[in-house]
């Protein structure tokens, strides 16, 4: 049976469509058959950030209202074995996406697919409450930010009363913790929360803390998700954070800032 | 941390200030978000009714719904009232 991940965080700009584009393709790459699905409706930008946005024909919508089935709206990745992607639709109808359409795609994708990984949409608007609804598990993507932090309280407070799991009485949605756009440095100098302070507040099993990185911009300049720059700290970061995933444990890497010469530590820069 | 920051952090740690304005906030939601979705209109309609006799500030009136065993919940109403109010 498919496990569904819906990658959330309520506030927007926090890395969401970064995070779901980076953990479905590490998924794809230790071989497990993933699809990851923008739920971002009116929005679509998943195809951009891994680089398929001329492949484009039919999307999620189209198939929902049978207008195209799944086979001709599925975009296979063309750097994974593994790896594909259901575009969100550019239609402005909001109601585009129903509970039972919506329910319908993903069993159908969970015959086919280990990993079905959505992408939800910014706010708590119909498209990030459907993106939630069918999950078995939530990555909550953070910045160490008061805006974001806040938003993902609210947004963990509705994985458990909003969600299918929690209306049906199931076992509660798996939460998972991820901080971006991290900076050791700003939290050394008190500038910005630590990630323990961000745990002390939303007390979510951290599944993986993303340095602030040149590298994040250039994969998605390149529609290249950037765990394929496996040579960056993001890179790497994110690589982590998909094997914890798959029950591996690893060192948390990037929360210490970096070992500076001795001049540099005096004088700061 | 650089020798420079050291001086400075002290005076000017805003990421502890952000941490205790957002543990109060969240709190204060989370104890929100457990009630029903009544409770912010029921705060509302009794501090009206408050209204019509003493003046009070909205942060004088706190309604909190609390589960007291499965089959028992207690409604609490707490009203501040102003001491130079007779």
């Amino acid at each position: 049976m498919a496990r569904i991940i819906v990658v959330t965080s309520g506030k927007g700009g926090v890395g969401k469509t970064t995070t779901s584009a980076a953990i479905g393709t590490g998924l794809a790459q230790a071989g497990k058959k993933t699809v990851i699905v923008d739920f971002d409706i009116g929005l679509r930008n998943l195809d951009l950030i891994m680089g398929c946005e001329r492949r484009v024909v039919y999307d999620f919508v189209n198939v929902i209202n049978e207008e195209a089935n799944l086979n001709q709206a599925l975009i296979k990745d063309k750097r994974i074995e593994n790896l594909y992607i259901l575009p969100a639709s550019q239609t402005r109808d909001k109601d585009a996406l129903t509970k039972e359409g919506v329910e319908k795609v993903l069993n159908d994708l969970a015959e086919r697919f280990d990993y079905i990984v959505c992408d939800s949409p910014a706010g708590i608007e119909k498209g990030a409450m459907m993106a939630l609804y069918f999950a078995d598990e939530a990555i909550i993507t953070s910045n160490p930010e008061v805006s974001s932090v806040r938003d993902s309280d609210r947004i963990i407070g509705m994985l458990s009363s909003k969600s299918r799991r929690a209306e049906q009485g199931l076992e509660p949605i798996v939460e998972h913790l991820l901080i971006t756009r991290y900076s050791p440095k700003r939290v050394n100098t008190g500038d910005m929360l630590s990630v323990e302070d961000i745990n002390d507040i939303l007390a979510v099993k951290l599944l993986g803390v993303i340095p602030e990185s040149q590298a994040v911009l250039k994969a998605s300049n390149s529609g290249e998700p950037v765990i394929l720059d496996s040579e960056s700290d993001a890179g790497m970061a994110y690589q982590d954070a998909v094997d914890r995933l798959l029950g591996e444990s690893r060192e948390f890497r990037f929360i210490q800032e970096e070992k500076k010469g001795l001049l540099s530590r005096i004088f700061g820069g | 941390m650089s020798l420079l920051d050291y001086f400075r952090s002290n005076k000017n740690n805003t990421a502890q200030l952000a941490k205790e304005r957002l543990q109060i906030i969240v709190a204060h939601e989370r104890g929100q978000r457990a009630g029903p979705d009544y409770l912010p209109e029921l705060r509302n309609d009794i501090l009206q009714v408050i209204r019509k006799y003493v003046e009070i500030s909205p942060e004088q009136v706190t309604v909190q719904l609390e589960q007291k065993g499965s089959n028992l919940s207690v409604l609490e109403l707490n009203v501040m009232l102003p001491e130079d109010n007779k």
